[in-house]
């Protein structure tokens, strides 16, 4: 590049700072060139090249002016090869040359809405979940193809075919190319704030181990998350979504142990956990709040903060947690929240009024035989003292999941209390003894 | 060469094994060990652990449609219970390591001694043709 005058040291700042600029820079080229698809394939090669050429020559005095141009020209080569493959088609001459040279005058053309734009094309409903994730990644996140083919373990080459199909299907759906009206903006949002957060989730719950050398997911979100919340301050539920995240992330090094097995709550050490995270998440929820209109993320994110308020797992405010579950069925009723209900039900109530609540989910076929109800009962029937029953639903449970870690756990649960009920039984006369 | 280590378990009484904790935890500890060494010598392309048989189902196409029906291959008497992918420098080290898989720690600590199948991937690029 000859326009390097001037370059700063990369530092492990600058690939945050580079990738903030990827969908700032998209936003330019779509629109000068007024294709999302090409453009964004060419935004990809200039983070490409950046990636490559940054680090070692510096970066360049204005970095976003770089990345245009390199992607302009990328997309300059793309129109005219297309021309002449048309022309040579259409056997037809003509002098004429689109107007591509970029303008010199690039930073008028900037509009930090983009960002938000592409969230809600990305988060489009037209889209599968696994695609959406997918193009939000890469076309607001800014991250390569082998980064997010080796986030979620696929391939590159699958990644690369999963993100073209979602941008046909974009085009095919004809979603405009600008910012969703209010409306429009009220009803999408719910689907773009379920991309993050499935994206924060993917990394939080995979962040065991082996893993850890993946990218990862779950700042990735918290980062996306961030963004959208700049771009939209007064939005409750953005806010809401960001706490969640940070006071769910803030226990993530007590949540598996030396051997990468799963901690539960009660028994983590709470001394690992991250304070300035939970910090932030207790600020971001008390302002959220405040706004009024509390929706699914706010009242998960008050239940996570409830948790991580308390000292030592015996101080836990369960009827505070108990209450805002009876909000969140109220304002969002599934099967996973009666669950959860169940628990919180036990905590306050006793574990027979708890599994009294689990007997409604036995007809409902959304849960019906999930490994999940047989997890709480277990659970539940442990706290009881019917351990007989508890060993055999911690194992059902263990049978049914696909999660090794987890499975792992509830057979060592199995183990532990079968190990407890011979001690139990050597140690007493009977049964009756327990009393 | 790329090898594929398939750990077969018998089918007769499979479900979550009921072994005490101690040696439920010894095994547990025994599969992070392997998968972390071969992760670090390099050797590792990819492990996967499958659900039990009772989650497994037989599709088969046909002129009548697509059929669906329960559990693995009716007349075998084991199944697969997982597998590892290896990228190796000799058939005798995909052995080695295919011995080890195999004495994994099973009840009361003895190894289960497994029968581990180990058969190349067919990952060679095509010879030049002359």
């Amino acid at each position: 590049m000859t326009d390097s005058a001037t370059t700063r040291p990369w530092d492990p700042k600058s690939e945050h700072l580079l990738r903030e600029l990827a969908p700032q820079v998209l936003g330019v080229v779509a629109r000068r060139f007024r294709d999302f698809s090409s453009a964004e394939d060419a935004v990809q090669e200039a983070m490409l090249a950046a990636f490559r050429q940054w680090p070692r020559e510096g970066i360049p005095e204005n970095p976003r002016g770089w990345l245009i141009r390199v992607a302009s020209r990328r997309m300059t080569d793309t129109v005219r090869s297309e021309m002449a493959r048309r022309q040579r088609e259409t056997a037809m001459t003509t002098e004429e040359e689109p107007a591509i040279e970029p303008a010199e005058n690039i930073e008028a053309d900037m509009d930090p809405e983009d960002t938000l734009v592409f969230l809600f094309m990305c988060c489009h409903p037209a889209l599968s979940t696994s695609s959406a994730i997918a193009l939000t990644l890469r076309a607001v996140g800014g991250l390569t193809t082998a980064e997010i083919a080796n986030a979620f373990m696929v391939p590159e080459a699958t990644m690369a075919q999963r993100i073209s199909r979602a941008k046909q299907s974009i085009k095919a759906s004809k979603v405009p190319f600008r910012l969703p009206t209010p409306q429009e903006r009220r009803e999408r949002l719910p689907a773009a704030l379920h991309v993050l957060y499935l994206i924060f989730s993917e990394g939080y719950a995979s962040s065991i181990g082996a893993q850890l050398q993946r990218l990862d997911l779950a700042r990735e979100g918290i980062r996306l998350t961030r963004g959208a919340k700049t771009l939209l301050p007064e939005d409750a539920e953005i806010a809401g979504l960001l706490s969640l995240m940070l006071l769910t992330n803030a226990r993530r090094a007590a949540r598996t142990g030396p051997h990468e097995e799963l901690i539960p709550l009660d028994k983590q050490d709470r001394g690992l956990w991250d304070r300035d995270e939970i910090a932030e998440g207790l600020d971001l929820l008390s302002l959220a709040l405040s706004k009024g209109a509390v929706g699914l993320y706010q009242l998960q994110a008050a239940i996570a903060a409830v948790h991580d308020e308390a000292a030592r797992p015996e101080d836990t405010d369960w009827p505070q947690i108990l209450a805002l579950y009876e909000l969140l069925q109220r304002v969002v009723p599934s099967p996973m929240v009666t669950l959860n209900h169940a628990i919180a039900i036990a905590m306050v109530h006793g574990p027979e009024r708890g599994l009294e609540r689990l007997r409604a989910l036995d007809s409902d076929e959304r849960l019906a035989g999930h490994y999940r109800l047989d997890a709480v009962r277990g659970h539940l029937f442990e706290k009881l003292g019917d351990f007989e029953k508890a060993v055999h639903h911690y194992r059902t449970a263990a049978a049914g999941t696909t999660s090794i870690p987890e499975q792992n756990y509830l057979m060592t649960q199995a183990a532990r209390l079968e190990e407890d009920r011979r001690q139990l039984k050597n140690s007493s006369p009977g049964p009756e003894s327990r009393l | 060469m790329k090898y594929i280590l398939m750990m077969n378990t018998m089918r007769a009484g499979a479900g979550v094994p009921t072994w005490p904790r101690a040696d439920l935890q010894a095994h547990i500890t025994f599969m992070h060990g392997l998968n972390r060494d071969l992760r670090e010598s390099g050797e590792l392309v990819s492990a996967e652990g499958l659900s039990f048989p009772d989650q497994a189902r037989l599709v088969r196409a046909g002129k009548d449609g697509v059929s669906v029906t329960d559990g693995v291959f009716p007349e075998s008497k084991e199944f697969l219970a997982g597998f590892w992918i290896i990228d190796v420098d000799t058939p005798e080290r995909a052995y080695a390591i295919a011995a080890r898989v195999s004495a994994a720690p099973g009840p009361g600590g003895n190894p289960l001694n497994m029968p581990i199948e180990v058969r190349p991937v067919m990952s060679a690029p095509p010879p030049e043709m002359l």
